[in-house]
């Protein structure tokens, strides 16, 4: 899967670049000697880029790699192989020590509201940590910035002596953005959010990781599985599957014209709010389950789910290529400087890119297709 | 076959811890100026000729490593030297000593375990009953007490009024079976319950949280929603699983008992090697000790392998690793 | 901020969840320990017998002074009878009487008091310090750090401890020093073997994660997250761990291992009461008594705090609470020989 790999100057648009990154876990098996008996390939060459300013929308299932991906850019889990370049700067492989300054550029916001927090110590403490373990702050002056903080995600800084117990959901939530914001980070990686939290306390959660994102330049990694919440915050999205992108480009050419067909297939089980559109929209429903990530299926990973499936799928691995149909935005230079490098083709550049031999056209209905699978 | 893989594995790992507590205890000992060591062990009324007489005889002047060696050396013939007090050798004094210890602690073991499980599993059949409240408060008195306050106050408050009204079967001291399997009844009866005391308040205790736990699962109500009776589904599926923590619990045991088989016999004047080995204590008496150190290990790591088996036995998933 | 923003916040809230309006300070985990704890009567009076013994061991001398009778000193002619064997309780201005050379047994028993606490004190802190730092470390750095700290715990814990005890006896004098090494070195693993296991299950939480994420380092991770989430499991077994070392040292100085006469020690007491437990039974009676009062007070003091950590007690107290309100009220309906009183406001 090729790729312009050319490392970025720290004024592009491009703040955060992964390059080729490869995730693997070794399955160890018992007996008198542990030893690997196959690997999780839970990340397999994976590249994609964070515009500054911008959200970069993941969206897989369960198994698709994603949280695996958003580690390994938070630098919570070495990579296999791969880079990550963030801001210019090569920081894949670099020592505990010398991530530390890296550490305060990107923070983390996790799923589950309720048991990423420590549960014993007092939110203006947790909040705080930010500013106790690079010391930027201290005492009085920490205090204030904590209560700033909690003000600034509508929480009441009045409360900063109690403990997450006494909070809901929602509002944990919020203690875990404050702690995420202390130090102005420049990327913040959200985990999924707003998946464990109710329906009408996830838009007050969007709502104010949107804001955020205005008022201090924030950029984001947006990880989801519900494709309507990627929607509503991404500028561009990536959609995974089994270790690999298989679509990426701007949010709403991807919803509009999604091009894979396991995209399709996503789009088509997501609710619709509108009967009519609910009415008229195609069910396709995917036979089969997610293959094990230990094994996955040669060629094309989503082949022996696909209704669209050829014999060439089945053996030669797709690449990720931009749809020509789709002119680039005025004034976004073409390939610059070393022309003939596709250098947009990269997920979470402007192009719209997909990895299948037989992408779907617009107008064409995948239930109306044979082949695998059931009619929906 | 696994389970002889397993067998074995686990002799060869006993055989290195016997061997790593022999070469402890010997560099313990014998690592010091000689001076010291031949004044230990010739006493502490020796004249220079003694003392030096016990260094060319025990070759304490030699390289530490060679003593080691000839030490090993004798150990695997079953050699332990020579007891300094009373001119014996070492491993005969043992052996003579050992017929008390092995009747106390298998006569106390059995005691414990019988009492220990059937107290718990009632008290976690009925629980908060008053069957169940009063074993908890004696299990309680039970757990505060040493050893050797218990066995003193059986004396004070059993032995000797009962003795003094010419009742003279409950007796302190040892009395083989040999000599009369009643009389033998009769010197250990105290010391079985002595030792038994504080280990079957802690194995009730252990039990009754084990099986309250187990009968809490989903798979004994299913037992007995399927109209099993509540004798069935108490021994066939709700013990056994209660059983194997508290197995794994008595290998680690083995050295608490170990103490208090030490102490039930000073208390009683029972003569066993751990009686004998605290008076060796007094009397410094050196090859002794290491005689029953290595006794001692031998003992344990035996214990942990017949409980290692009986765990295996019990709980399916172990045979397989 | 405006009355119109805090009153929009508040409504937020209240839209948000149940966050109830209380006071500004939270309620820790040890407030609602403390408050369970109270309201449990035989815990309290455990900890109330411990305290009292605890002063008494701290005036030991001044009972000295009352009585007149040194903890040493030997009173041939008040302390024994005619035989020659030690008076009882009561004689000769011998509260408790005599031990078997006319020693004032109170004050013996006083002083041997001090010893057991201390040691039983002493040797717990230095065990839960060096438990937590080795479960700690053994726990969150797993690998080859968790197998040999891990395997060294499990050996220690399974260790007879009367072969080491016997083995030092004989190469070193028994002393003070000695009992308290020995002591701390055979309760450390219990300590250390349960916050391994905490550890082991804490460090897979998420926020354990963020606090990686956050650029924290692994002494900080574990002081500050970790640690306070072990404190309560620790707390029970460390006051479970007193009493074992009490009985340890009793244990030891019977067996003429520990603290050697004639400083009095519980244990070596009793080894010398063994000999006279005919002709003078409160020399036997009297330090068990005391011996066992002391280990009996710390371990139902330990159940209780144990019972008092866990939040499903709280429905039992409740229940308590119902069940002793019910009673009262019946019994005030029955006293004033009606049905339950109707307050007059309802009737206008």
């Amino acid at each position: 899967m090729a790729s312009a790999t050319r490392e970025s100057k720290p004024d592009d648009d491009v703040l955060v670049r992964v390059e080729n990154v490869v995730k693997h876990f070794p399955v160890k098996a018992g007996g008198f000697v542990r030893h690997t008996v196959g690997q999780v390939h839970a990340v397999d060459d994976v590249s994609l880029v964070i515009e500054r300013g911008k959200t970069l929308g993941l969206v897989g299932e369960t198994g698709s790699g994603k949280s695996t991906l958003a580690r390994c850019v938070a630098g919570l889990l070495p990579v296999t192989s791969g880079r990550v370049i963030f801001n210019g700067t090569n920081i894949t492989r670099l020592s505990r020590a010398a991530m530390r300054p890296y550490r305060r550029e990107v923070q983390m916001i996790f799923q589950d509201p309720y048991s990423s927090l420590n549960p014993r110590r007092r939110v203006g403490a947790i909040i705080g940590d930010p500013f106790a373990i690079h010391k930027t702050a201290t005492g009085a002056e920490r205090k204030r910035q904590v209560q700033e903080l909690m003000e600034r995600v509508g929480l009441n800084p009045e409360h900063f002596n109690r403990f997450p117990a006494e909070f809901s959901g929602g509002q944990r939530q919020r203690i875990g953005v404050a702690r995420a914001l202390a130090l102005r980070p420049k990327l913040i990686i959200c985990d999924e959010p707003v998946s464990a939290l109710d329906v009408s306390i996830q838009a007050q959660v969007l709502n104010l990781l949107s804001d955020l994102q205005h008022e201090y330049g924030l950029s984001y990694l947006f990880i989801a599985h519900d494709l309507e919440v990627v929607r509503h915050v991404s500028d561009k999205v990536a959609v995974m599957y089994l270790g690999r992108i298989g679509e990426a480009g701007p949010a709403e050419e991807l919803y509009d014209k999604p091009r894979h067909p396991y995209t399709v297939a996503l789009l088509s089980a997501a609710p619709a709010a509108d009967p009519d559109t609910a009415a008229a929209r195609q069910r396709v429903i995917l036979v089969g389950d997610v293959p094990s990530p230990i094994d996955p299926p040669a060629g094309c990973r989503f082949h022996p789910r696909c209704p669209k499936a050829q014999e060439i799928c089945g053996k030669v691995e797709p690449p990720l290529v931009r749809d020509d149909s789709v002119p680039p935005p005025a004034g976004d230079g073409e390939p610059g400087p070393d022309a003939g490098q596709p250098a947009a083709d990269v997920p979470g550049g402007w192009a719209h890119v997909t990895a299948c031999h037989f992408p779907v056209v617009p107008g064409e209905s995948l239930a109306a297709v044979g082949a695998k699978g059931e009619l929906a | 076959m696994a389970i002889f893989g397993y067998i074995v594995r686990r002799i060869l790992t006993g055989i290195v811890v016997i061997w790593l507590v022999s070469t402890a205890a010997f560099f313990l000992f014998f690592a010091r100026p000689v001076a010291t060591v031949a004044r230990e062990l010739a006493g502490h009324a020796a004249t220079p000729q003694v003392i030096n007489e016990v260094i060319n005889n025990l070759g304490l002047n030699q390289p530490i490593m060679t003593q080691y060696w000839h030490f090993l050396d004798g150990l695997v013939h079953g050699n332990l030297g020579y007891s300094y007090f009373t001119q014996e050798p070492v491993d005969t004094m043992l052996k003579q000593d050992l017929p008390p210890t092995v009747s106390l602690v298998i006569g106390g073991m059995i005691l414990w375990l019988i009492v220990g499980f059937t107290a718990g599993i009632i008290s976690a059949t009925r629980a908060r009953s008053l069957f169940d409240r009063t074993t908890n408060v004696l299990v309680l008195i039970g757990l505060s007490m040493p050893v050797f306050v218990i066995g003193e106050l059986l004396i004070w408050l059993v032995f000797q009024p009962l003795y003094s009204h010419g009742f003279t079967w409950i007796n302190t001291g040892y009395s083989g079976i040999s000599s009369g399997v009643g009389s033998f009844f009769g010197h250990m009866l105290l010391p079985w319950i002595t030792l038994a005391a504080v280990q079957a308040a802690i194995y009730t205790r252990l039990s009754r949280g084990q099986l309250l736990e187990v009968l809490g699962e989903d798979y004994i109500r299913t037992a007995r929603a399927k109209g099993l009776p509540e004798r069935r589904v108490l021994f066939r599926h709700a013990v056994r699983a209660a059983l194997t923590p508290v197995v794994s619990q008595l290998g680690v045991d083995v050295g608490q008992l170990l103490g208090g088989v030490v102490v039930v016999e000073v208390v009683f004047g029972l003569g066993g090697i751990g009686q004998v080995s605290v008076q060796a204590v007094y009397q410094d008496n050196l090859p002794v000790i290491i005689g029953f150190v290595i006794i001692a290990a031998v003992f344990v790591v035996v214990a942990n392998i017949i409980v290692d088996l009986v765990y295996a036995a019990l709980d399916p998933r172990v045979r397989i690793t | 901020m405006s009355i119109l923003e805090s009153s929009a916040l508040d409504a937020q809230q209240a839209a948000d969840g149940q966050a109830a309006t209380r006071p500004v300070e939270g309620h820790s985990q040890w407030q609602l320990t403390w408050r369970r704890l109270r309201s449990d009567r035989v815990s309290m009076i455990a900890l109330g017998v411990i305290i009292i013994m605890v002063i008494l061991a701290i005036i030991a001398p001044a009972f000295a002074a009352i009585t007149g009778h040194g903890v040493n000193t030997a009173y041939p002619i008040q302390g024994e009878n005619d035989a020659g064997n030690p008076v009882g309780p009561g004689v000769n201005g011998f509260w408790l009487g005599t031990d078997s050379t006319g020693r004032d047994l109170f004050v013996r028993i006083l002083y041997g008091a001090r010893i057991s606490l201390f040691v039983g004190v002493v040797t717990t802190l230095i065990a839960t310090v060096v438990g937590v730092a080795v479960g700690l470390m053994a726990g969150y750095f797993g690998g080859i750090i968790d197998t040999i700290l891990g395997r060294f715990t499990d050996a220690v814990l399974a260790f007879p401890y009367v072969i080491l005890a016997l083995a030092l006896a004989v190469v070193f004098r028994p002393s003070l020093t000695i009992i308290l090494a020995v002591i701390a070195f055979f309760s450390w693993a219990a300590i250390a073997r349960i916050v391994r296991g905490q550890t082991l299950a804490i460090k897979e939480k998420e926020y354990i994660e963020a606090a990686r994420s956050l650029g924290a380092g692994p002494f900080r991770i574990m002081f500050v997250d970790i640690l306070p989430n072990l404190l309560a499991p620790v707390l029970v077994v460390g006051t479970l761990l007193i009493p074992n070392a009490v009985v340890f040292e009793a244990t030891l100085s019977y067996l003429g291992l520990g603290i050697q006469p004639p400083t009095p020690s519980w244990g070596n007491m009793l080894a010398d009461a063994s000999n006279f437990y005919q002709v003078a039974w409160w020399y036997l009676a009297f330090p068990a008594l005391f011996l066992l009062i002391t280990t009996l007070a710390f371990n139902l003091l330990g159940d209780g705090i144990r019972d008092a950590m866990d939040p499903r007690t709280e429905r039992l107290i409740a229940a308590r609470r119902m069940r002793q309100r019910r009673a009262r009220d019946r019994k005030r309906a029955a006293d004033a020989g009606q049905g339950p009183a109707i307050p007059d406001t309802v009737n206008g």
